[in-house]
């Protein structure tokens, strides 16, 4: 490389990192930037936490003094019971949800694109929207008991949105019509990518679809079936748009989460290292969802490679 | 798997099928509805029906007449505010996105795994681990409460995801492809300008429309690091919703939704299968 410039009469020969500079500063600069500022905002978060900050942040150190208070907290408490409850459930429907529209969807439909296109708009919309909109469809003085009772049936009850104990059901709701087209895309991929010889085999032998379905098919969806199950865990734990639009984490604090904690506590308590110790336990929850799904894909991938 | 025949078991997929579709059509369906009813007219029955008098002027109202919190411009200036933050941050994130995966792909240098590695660590680090440095950060170099400010972060952010998707498009490309170019004495941004560029159309468009959506959508940064004026239309929706809570104006409002999340659904519409390859790549991680 050196010698191109020294070929060129009339050219100063300029040292080799002084013409390669501009290469050097765009690799480097925007990944350094997004590297340092993950590591070091994360340690500066983790440090916060420990740290007696309330309005501004301060040294010292209180040790997991932050963490015990927001342990002992009745809003955290509910959060969490929240979270395992919506996590969970929302996992599980929508997982189901997506895996049955995937197989209708699989039975040489007309108007397949149509549908997949009808059951997976709601992820281009915003969580605030979805949240507003089903709000209004879920208020009982507005939405879908007010129109049940204006119809004549005065006596139908359906008010989960101002239920404390149901509440938080709502939120199970608007999340699973945001995401199921998520779960049935990935679903969708995983049949279509099924060994049509080994059906085809099955299918001579005589067995049927529904058999087919149960002893090839679906055992062939499990590692989509974990992917699906882990990045919809990983937006559960950190919802937040959804349920501030929806229902504020009221009534009273019954649909609270984690991440309206956090931002309770940082933006609206002023407690700034009790905020940072919420937000680490929310990456906790998350890392202990997170790391056994990179050790089974780490042991995937080793398989995958002897095999 | 069988042939098309309508064989009672297919009709009742077919039932099935479209009254989920109904299902999840429904709640759009309504606030269209909503957004062309009068609000005199909600107040009187459910905010499920069908409208008797057109109501065109809920969108004016909308777009340039209600008043949030004593600024009565409608959604207008807080839709140009998520413009102006949602193009250029697009643009950046999707551009440094490009040339750094192709760095980390096709070029190699010293470090590429570790920084790369580190880097999709963003794809999962959780935005409330960098609400406090953000707003440490903003405050310091003047940017807090500015649409600029949200432009950085987005760009930065953005980074993760940008690198990733085209990181895993370029490794595709054979390797012998640009040692050739490189004997030949093209350079860093020759090759990515001659070669990498003109192969990488699809991936930047499912990249831009990954931006585009997330960006437009956003709501934790929106409302965090900007107020009043500044806000995104994201932030200014929950603003309304909060300022009419004593007089709701539910025909307003609907008008206001619909407006508000009409760009990533027309993106959609048009981009459709991009869109989904998106949905799948951030998927295999």
């Amino acid at each position: 490389m050196s010698n191109a410039a020294a070929i060129r009469p009339g050219r100063p020969a300029l040292p080799e990192w002084v013409r390669r500079l501009p290469e050097y500063l765009m690799i480097w600069v925007p990944l350094l930037l997004s590297a340092a500022h993950l590591v070091s905002f994360s340690l500066w978060t983790i440090w916060i936490s420990f740290t007696p900050s309330t309005l501004i942040p301060v040294s010292g150190w209180v040790g997991l003094r932050n963490y015990s208070a927001v342990a002992a907290s009745r809003n955290w408490q509910i959060a969490f019971d929240n979270l395992l409850l919506f996590g969970s459930a929302f996992v599980l429907l929508s997982l189901v949800t997506g895996l049955a529209l995937a197989i209708l969807l699989d039975q040489r439909i007309r108007g397949e694109n149509v549908l997949r296109s009808v059951f997976l708009y709601p992820l281009a919309v915003s969580f605030v929207v979805t949240g507003t909109v089903w709000s209004w469809l879920l208020n009982p003085g507005l939405g879908i008991q007010k129109l049940v009772h204006d119809l004549g049936w005065t006596s139908f009850k359906f008010d989960w949105l101002i239920d404390r104990d149901m509440a938080i059901w709502t939120i199970v709701i608007a999340a699973i019509w945001q995401s199921s087209g998520f779960a049935m895309a990935l679903f969708l991929a995983g049949l279509r990518s099924v060994d049509t010889d080994i059906i085809k085999a099955a299918q001579i032998d005589g067995a049927g679809p529904i058999r087919i379905y149960r002893r090839i098919i679906l055992p062939s969806l499990w590692p989509i079936t974990i992917t699906v199950v882990v990045i919809q865990l990983q937006f559960a734990i950190s919802t937040f748009d959804l349920v501030r639009a929806l229902t504020n984490g009221g009534p009273g604090i019954a649909t609270q989460l984690p991440a309206l904690v956090v931002y309770d506590l940082m933006f609206q308590r002023s407690l700034l290292g009790r905020g940072a110790a919420a937000a680490v336990l929310m990456l906790l929850i998350l890392l202990a969802v997170l790391l056994p799904y990179a050790a089974w894909r780490y042991v995937q991938r080793r398989r995958a490679a002897h095999a | 798997m069988r042939e098309r025949t309508f064989a009672p078991s297919r009709i009742l997929i077919y039932l099935i099928v479209l009254l989920i579709a109904a299902a999840w059509l429904a709640p759009l369906a309504v606030v269209v509805l909503n957004s062309l009813r009068s609000n005199e007219e909600i107040a009187q029955g459910s905010m499920i029906g069908w409208p008797q008098h057109w109501a065109w002027s809920n969108y004016v109202a909308a777009w340039s007449g209600f008043c949030v919190a004593e600024t009565c411009a409608g959604i207008r200036p807080y839709m140009l505010n998520s413009a102006l933050v949602t193009i250029p941050a697009t643009i950046f994130s999707t551009l440094l996105g490009a040339v750094a995966g192709y760095a980390v792909s096709l070029w190699r240098f010293r470090g590429d795994t570790w920084i790369y590695g580190i880097v999709t660590l963003g794809l999962f680090l959780p935005q409330q681990m960098r609400l406090l440095p953000w707003t440490i950060v903003l405050r310091d170099i003047g940017l807090i409460n500015t649409l600029a400010g949200l432009v950085l972060i987005h760009t930065i952010q953005g980074l993760s995801f940008t690198t990733l998707f085209c990181r895993n498009y370029y490794v595709a490309i054979p390797h012998e492809l640009i040692r050739a170019a490189r004997i030949d004495g093209a350079g860093f941004f020759r090759i990515f300008w001659r070669i990498i560029l003109p192969l990488s159309p699809p991936i930047l468009i499912v990249t831009v429309i990954w931006q585009f959506t997330h960006i437009w959508n956003e709501f934790l940064y929106g409302v965090t690091f900007t107020s009043g004026q500044q806000q995104p239309v994201t932030a200014a929706l929950i603003a309304l919703s909060a300022a009419v809570a004593d007089i709701p104006q539910h025909g307003v409002q609907s008008a206001a939704v619909i407006i508000a999340a009409l760009p990533t659904l027309l993106i959609y519409l048009l981009g459709g299968k991009y869109f989904v390859r998106g949905l799948t790549a951030g998927a295999v991680k």
